[in-house]
């Protein structure tokens, strides 16, 4: 030990007198230097921060006008009546504008379909993915194609639920099923990749000690797994709600737009609030007669796509607070 | 649960709901294999017309969309998806630096209380609907980014992209792509946030103790470890910003050019912006056309997420 030791002391000496003189004042950092280091990262640190400032610009643009355009319209009048007896920009008989109870209506039960659709086979999905074949190579392909599925185009959506109605129903066939199909395509991957981590994060002790009493795996995992991950999943529900709740394209072509109320979801053609925005903005503006009256608006349809607007980001934030809330409150408790 | 006698003696129930459940499960598993399947098949069997129908009317249905321009359907398609690229790649050029930074500021400048609330904020970005950032684009920014526009066709006019005069209204291809990088921005904001989140602490202290300036750390630790999931990331921002239908149909004023000129109007359009545009009066042959120019638009998000995909699965295993 100690003779290797000397041994290695005495080559480090010898390759001492052999090793060149190495002027290390050479890489000493000039003073421009450092200061070229200091300028380019306070430099840098200035970018980033206002790359920042950059973004939160058009938010809160956006957030303003609609505001600031959609309190105008947006009273009680125009959330209690449809769009039907509205004749140019003169005031209905109700003392409105029109307004969007039909919309609303539209928007509640098409998501509700969506809802019914592509929960339970979402969450059945992610329970596959995990309690049955996690890890497995078909597991994984899935998992794959669900991440391909969350990247499909919405009007891509709206296109298959329309085919798909073309050619089972027949042609020409407008319904607001119709729209909850396409948006449940939508749907399923966001709340299969949610559950999914919830389901992750349950600890496998409250699995082992089912299955050690005797539990079949079926009980133990509709009364204890998916319990125990209930919020989670619940959370995540509402914010793919608050994703599909805002799609324009696919009900362009699957639910049509018509301005009086309609409550079967299964018949007719039904209006939801992204596509009354829509459609009121391409009105851009209406004519008024000469012997209109003096409460005739011009720009009245510009005016309800702002109302309308607001409204739905009012409700997109709300469901977007609760599912964030829920998520919070209710929170799974794993120590990992 | 039930500790009586007899039913310990007895074998134990639910063996067949046991069975049922794991088969639900299988099944809605395998269903979204069959999903994606019937998504290709159901919009292949509606635009099977195109191929395999009467020539001439479809030749007469594609001259009928774009006024005599284009005579057969790839004619008629390449224009739109050269457009959708281009929009999509402008948008995620502009969204990728503005990115990149918010996410460093998140995860490496702001003290730990402002970075919450400032991710909260990126997320609102991102739940607020296509359709009201159209109507924000249409009706704000199109009159507010003129003068930006004019000036841009002024003074860098001499580069071909932005060959002036900038068309007023803007209603243009540049002012589409700031509203899409707008809209996917929160998207590659998170993912890159997480990434630069999950840096080996070790690495940035060993940085630091070097002797390195706070950029520099950034630069020889975090970006390093956050290039691919950065990039995989973006990837999955172009997909968002290729399918986009509602902010450009509200925004843009269309035309069917291979054309660079990105300030002046009708020069491109994209594809799902056609879709919803001509759908409404589309006879059942033009709607064939539109479903196969949907498929296209299908099978290019579906490569581009698909590439997105392999790259974090690899970095991830």
């Amino acid at each position: 030990m100690t003779a290797s030791l000397e041994y290695a002391q005495a080559a480090g000496e010898s390759l001492m007198k052999d090793a060149p003189v190495i002027d290390f004042d050479k890489f000493q950092p000039t003073r421009s230097m450092i200061a070229r280091r200091k300028r380019k990262d306070v430099a840098m640190g200035a970018l980033i921060s206002v790359a920042f400032i950059v973004a939160l610009i058009p938010l809160f643009s956006v957030l303003w006008t609609t505001i600031a355009n959609g309190v105008k319209r947006l009273n009680l009048n125009f959330l209690s009546y449809n769009m039907s007896g509205v004749i140019g920009g003169q005031p209905t008989a109700s003392g409105g504008y029109g307004g969007i109870q039909h919309a609303i209506i539209g928007t509640l039960e098409i998501t509700l379909g969506a809802l019914v659709i592509s929960v339970p086979i979402g969450i059945m999905c992610s329970v596959f993915l995990i309690e049955y074949s996690r890890g497995g190579k078909f597991a994984k392909s899935i998992g794959l194609l669900i991440d391909v599925m969350s990247g499909v185009p919405s009007i891509v959506a709206g296109l298959f639920a329309f085919s798909m109605f073309t050619i089972l129903v027949g042609p020409g066939t407008f319904n607001g099923f119709e729209g909850s199909v396409a948006l449940s395509l939508l749907m399923i991957p966001t709340v299969v990749k949610s559950s999914e981590e919830m389901l992750k994060i349950v600890p496998n002790d409250l699995r082992e000690a089912s299955y050690a009493l005797g539990v079949t795996k079926q009980r133990t995992i509709t009364k204890i797994v998916l319990r125990t991950a209930l919020p989670g999943i619940v959370s995540g529900v509402i914010l793919a709600i608050a994703r599909v709740v805002g799609e324009t394209a696919p009900l362009l072509m699957t639910a049509g737009y018509i301005s009086t109320t309609n409550v079967n979801l299964f018949s007719g053609q039904m209006t939801t609030l992204p596509v009354y925005v829509y459609q009121e903005y391409s009105k851009l503006k209406v004519a008024c007669p000469a012997s209109a009256s003096a409460s005739c608006v011009t720009d009245i349809p510009m005016q309800r796509a702002w109302a309308a607007a607001l409204m739905l980001i009012v409700i997109v934030l709300i469901l977007n607070l609760i599912g964030r809330l829920v998520a919070r409150v209710f929170a799974v408790k794993a120590e990992r | 649960m039930s500790s009586e006698k007899s039913t310990l003696d007895q074998p134990v129930g639910g063996k067949s709901a046991d069975k049922i459940f794991k088969w639900v499960a299988f099944a809605c598993g395998a269903l979204i294999l069959v999903v994606l399947a019937a998504v290709f098949l159901f919009l292949f069997f509606r635009a099977w017309p195109l191929i395999g129908g009467d020539q001439n009317a479809n030749k007469a249905t594609i001259e009928s969309f774009t006024g005599g321009k284009a005579h057969n359907f790839w004619q008629y398609v390449g224009p739109l998806a050269f457009g959708t690229i281009l929009v999509a790649a402008l948008a995620l050029l502009i969204a990728f630096f503005v990115s990149v930074g918010i996410a460093l500021f998140i995860s490496q400048y702001a003290p730990k209380g402002l970075a919450t609330a400032l991710s909260t904020i990126v997320d609102l970005l991102a739940a607020i609907p296509s359709v009201i950032y159209g109507l924000w684009g249409g009706i704000v920014l199109v009159p507010a980014i003129y003068p930006f526009w004019n000036w841009v066709a002024k003074y860098l006019g001499w580069i071909p992209l932005f060959k002036g005069p900038a068309a007023n209204p803007a209603r243009t291809v540049a002012t589409v792509a700031v509203v899409l990088a707008v809209m996917i921005l929160p998207i590659i904001t998170s993912m890159a946030r997480d990434v630069y989140l999950q840096t080996p602490r070790l690495q940035q202290e060993a940085a630091l103790a070097l002797g390195a300036t706070k950029w520099e750390m950034i630069k020889i630790a975090v970006l390093p470890f956050g290039k691919s999931g950065v990039v995989s990331a973006s990837m999955l921002g172009l997909g968002r910003a290729l399918g986009e239908t509602m902010a450009v149909l509200m925004i843009l004023s269309p035309g069917l050019h291979y054309s660079f000129r990105i300030l002046q109007a009708s020069q491109n359009q994209t594809i799902a912006a056609n879709i919803a545009a001509q759908y409404p009066e589309a006879n059942s042959l033009g709607v064939s056309t539109l479903i196969a120019t949907g498929l296209v638009l299908f099978l290019i998000t579906f490569i581009v997420n698909f590439i997105a995909r392999k790259i974090t699965q690899k970095v991830s295993a």
